[in-house]
């Protein structure tokens, strides 16, 4: 690997290494909850991991709030805007590159913590997935107060979603050892500090507009 | 507000405090589950006190010589003479008519209709020996006069001696008395069949112990049914006489635990009409608490526990749609083995031999047919609005399938249905193939030269030949035998909270509810392609990255080696 200078640069605030660490607990755990209420196996039993999951779920709607209300005030939500420039190049690099030990194209900075394939996909998550298994699990939750007719459809939804998440988690999980070490990502998750190698300067078009407002160490 | 937000909140408290996140929806507050709670205070004030003594009552101190002729009428007229409306309203009950009070005469409801079952089928042409359990005297055939006041049979549900007894096949009669040429003034008995004597009883004492009944009062006919003890029904018989609360808590000894409660506790009367299920009809129409109508009977579980009487929300959301019964009663026939499997084409054969099961219960009775007994059985389970189905010796049937004797009627789409276990007893029971009905065999009898009795000829088409043309419906002179089912509610041996239904017994693939369809049920249910794909694109991600981590650690060993 080539070694260029690294710098330390602080790219996540305290609040949201607690929000990502809680969510992550929290994801976890619904996600083993969860698949033993769909019947897979057999772990705290039904009764207990049904209350369970349900606490779990109504945790992280609590912890969305939070999240969502951080995101709009600190303009932080500018820094999941999609894009598709270079996106192609950060997939020719997971694909290639990384074997060949080449650098990353697109490197994290303060005002650009996540390359484009992160944004589409931290996107897709914050907007799509997690709205849908936050609205499902309600949904699903409260089935008896809606008086509904059947659940069928919004459990299926539930489960898809679930599944959905626990491929994301796997391959979330695995693209945390990419970086420059091993742990890298993951102590930056941790203390805030990334490790970057200190090489290029943030172009226009990463920049997120209102930077001043990300929380300073 | 639900209980999980309250968890929820507690838990983001205690972590924002940087206390570990717990979840305190562990806490299980079931000692003071509302429902136990509600009942609790329904149930606390005692009967009104009993103010008189019958023992004092000159009029039922019967001459100890004279009573020996006694047949029964004589006490109940000593009833009457103060008791003068209770045979009045005492004929207007199912108790006395055996038949169903409220659907269509004409329909002919009732076992004193032409109502069949498959145990022993019918009672007309049988009455004799099926009106052992008439609270009456005399009920010998189908000139019965029902307007007698002083036919009813007071004792049978009044007295408190335990000794009353009717003899098995005289109408209603108990054995009479026959002195014992060896001991005079002393009673010889009379032998039944089954080889236990009877005695008349002593009239006196038997008269001057009445009270209210007691659950073996009602026991001494409902946990009979079908002709023993245990047979019919599955959640009633003799082991509810002393029962402890593990089985029952409502009628289970104090000591245990339970409560005492004796059958008229849930099965309100009113001027001798007790409150329960009858034919077709619910035990009530409304479910209503006491708290909402404090004059209604207290035979629903929800009379006095409320609708939702769990402290866990998750467990209250079920009572919309699940019976308490269903969850409560994990097993029934817990102590006694019931029937479960009546083959009535098998009777006759006289060299079969019957075979002794695990329980000790015979296979086979040549004038019966063959059994299947079971013990400790998981209900079936259907969606029941409260009404029954039944069948006459006049309804069509179809041989072609499983005849459905008695059902529960309700479904899924029914708002009033809920989920209910069920005694199903199968077996194969004679039919008209000609017609198309259920036939009406004569078993039972009448006397020495009777030759059309089942059970003395063993002749099918005598028998319900007889049997027809005695209770007036056509018959072909046809027969053979169709496979029936005939269910029942399970709704006693409620067990304590520790031994109910777990959750997974039904929240599972082929869980106590696997045959109840048309509802997405949690645990049980799923889309099969969305499982596929779902763990496909699992075991796909976990692929990709595993050879993706290979490919970057071979790559970097060759670039560094
Ligand atoms: C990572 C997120 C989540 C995952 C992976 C997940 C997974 C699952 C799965 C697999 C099931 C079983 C569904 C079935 O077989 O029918 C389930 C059930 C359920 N989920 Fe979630 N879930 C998540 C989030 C939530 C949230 C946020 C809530 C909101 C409160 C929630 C509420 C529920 C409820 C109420 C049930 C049904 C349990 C029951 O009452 O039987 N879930 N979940």
């Amino acid at each position: 690997m080539t070694q260029l200078n690294m710098k330390r640069i602080y790219l996540y605030s305290k609040f949201e290494r607690f929000w990502h660490w809680v969510q992550a607990v929290l994801i976890t755990l619904l996600l083993v909850t969860g698949f033993e209420v769909h019947g897979v196996y057999t772990l705290f039993g039904f009764e207990r991991t049904v209350d369970l999951h349900a606490t779990f779920g109504i945790s992280w709607v609590i912890l969305y709030v939070f999240i969502a209300f951080w995101l709009v005030t600190t303009g932080e939500w500018k820094q999941y805007i999609p894009t598709t420039k270079r996106l192609l190049e950060v997939m020719r690099y997971y694909a290639f590159g990384i074997f060949r030990g080449q650098p990353h194209p697109v490197q994290k900075k303060r005002e650009a913590k996540h390359n484009p394939l992160q944004r589409l996909t931290y996107l897709g998550l914050a907007s799509v997935l997690i709205p849908i298994m936050l609205g499902t699990g309600l949904v699903y939750y409260y089935y008896n107060e809606l008086t509904m007719n059947d659940l069928g459809l919004v459990a299926n939804l539930h489960v898809a979603g679930a599944f959905l998440i626990l491929m994301f988690y796997v391959v979330h999980v695995y693209m945390t050892t990419t970086g420059h070490s091993l742990t890298a990502h993951i102590q930056a998750m941790f203390t805030g500090w990334e490790e970057v190698e200190d090489e290029s300067q943030v172009e226009d078009w990463e920049r997120a507009d209102k930077v001043d407002n990300v929380t300073s160490p | 507000m639900k209980q999980q937000w309250i968890h929820a909140g507690n838990a983001w408290c205690a972590l924002l405090t940087l206390v570990v996140l717990l979840s305190p929806g562990l806490v299980r507050a079931d000692e003071n589950a509302p429902g136990r709670l509600m009942a609790r205070q329904a149930t606390m004030t005692s009967h009104a006190p009993i103010t008189a003594d019958h023992s004092k009552f000159e009029e039922l101190k019967f001459d100890p010589v004279e009573q020996r002729s006694f047949k029964g009428p004589e006490v109940t007229r000593a009833c009457l003479g103060c008791h003068n409306q209770a045979s009045i309203q005492f004929h207007k009950t199912i108790h006395w008519t055996w038949r169903d009070p409220i659907s269509d005469p004409e329909r002919k409801i009732g076992k004193g209709g032409l109502t069949v079952n498959n145990f022993c089928v019918a009672v007309p042409s049988n009455e004799t020996r099926c009106t052992s359990c008439h609270a009456g005297y005399g009920w010998k055939d189908k000139d019965f006069d029902f307007n007698n006041p002083e036919t009813v049979d007071c004792l049978v549900c009044h007295e408190q001696t335990g000794e009353y007894d009717k003899f098995p096949t005289m109408a209603g009669y108990p054995a009479p008395w026959i002195e014992d040429p060896e001991n005079p003034g002393r009673q010889l008995g009379k032998e039944f069949s089954s080889g236990k004597v009877f005695y008349a009883p002593n009239w006196s004492e038997v008269a001057q112990s009445v009270g209210r009944p007691d659950r073996t009062n009602c026991g001494t006919c409902h946990f009979y049914g079908g002709g023993g003890d245990a047979v019919k029904h599955g959640d009633l018989d003799s082991s509810l006489s002393n029962p402890d609360k593990h089985l029952d808590v409502h009628m289970g000894d104090k000591d245990s635990g339970g409560q005492e409660f004796a059958c008229i506790r849930c099965h309100t009367t009113k001027a001798h009409d007790i409150a329960g299920r009858i034919y077709s009809n619910p035990a009530v129409m409304e479910r209503k608490s006491l708290v909402e109508n404090d004059l209604q009977p207290k035979i629903m579980c929800e009379s006095c526990h409320t609708d939702s009487p769990h402290a866990a929300q998750k467990m209250n959301d079920h009572t919309d749609r699940v019976a308490c019964q269903s969850c409560h009663i994990p097993t029934f026939a817990r102590v006694k083995p019931t029937k479960m499997w009546w083959d009535w084409s098998k009777a006759g054969d006289k060299d079969r031999e019957p075979v002794l099961d695990e329980n000790g219960k015979p296979d086979y009775v040549k004038k019966k047919g063959e059994f299947v007994w079971a013990k400790d059985v998981v209900p079936e389970y259907h969606w029941f609005n409260g009404a029954m189905t039944t069948t006459t010796a006049e309804d069509r049937i179809d041989p072609t399938a499983e005849v459905l004797l008695q059902w529960p009627i309700g479904g899924r789409n029914d708002p009033n249905s809920r989920i209910m276990p069920f005694k199903v007893h199968r077996g194969k029971t004679p039919y008209d193939p000609v017609n198309n009905t259920m036939a009406l065999p004569h078993l039972f009898p009448t006397g020495k030269d009777d030759t059309t009795a089942y059970w003395k000829n063993f002749d099918w088409r005598k028998s319900l030949e007889h049997g027809m043309s005695y209770a007036g419906v056509p018959f072909s002179g046809e027969y053979d035998f169709v496979e029936t089912a005939f269910a029942y509610p399970t709704t006693h041996m409620v067990a304590p909270k520790d031994n109910v239904v777990q959750c997974e017994e039904c929240h599972s693939r082929n869980g106590r509810l696997a045959n109840l369809a048309g509802f997405y049920m949690p645990g049980r249910d799923r889309v099969q392609a969305i499982d596929y794909l779902g763990w496909a694109g699992v075991a796909g991600s976990v692929i990709a990255v595993f050879i993706h981590g290979l490919l970057r650690m071979l790559a970097r060993t060759r670039r560094e080696g």
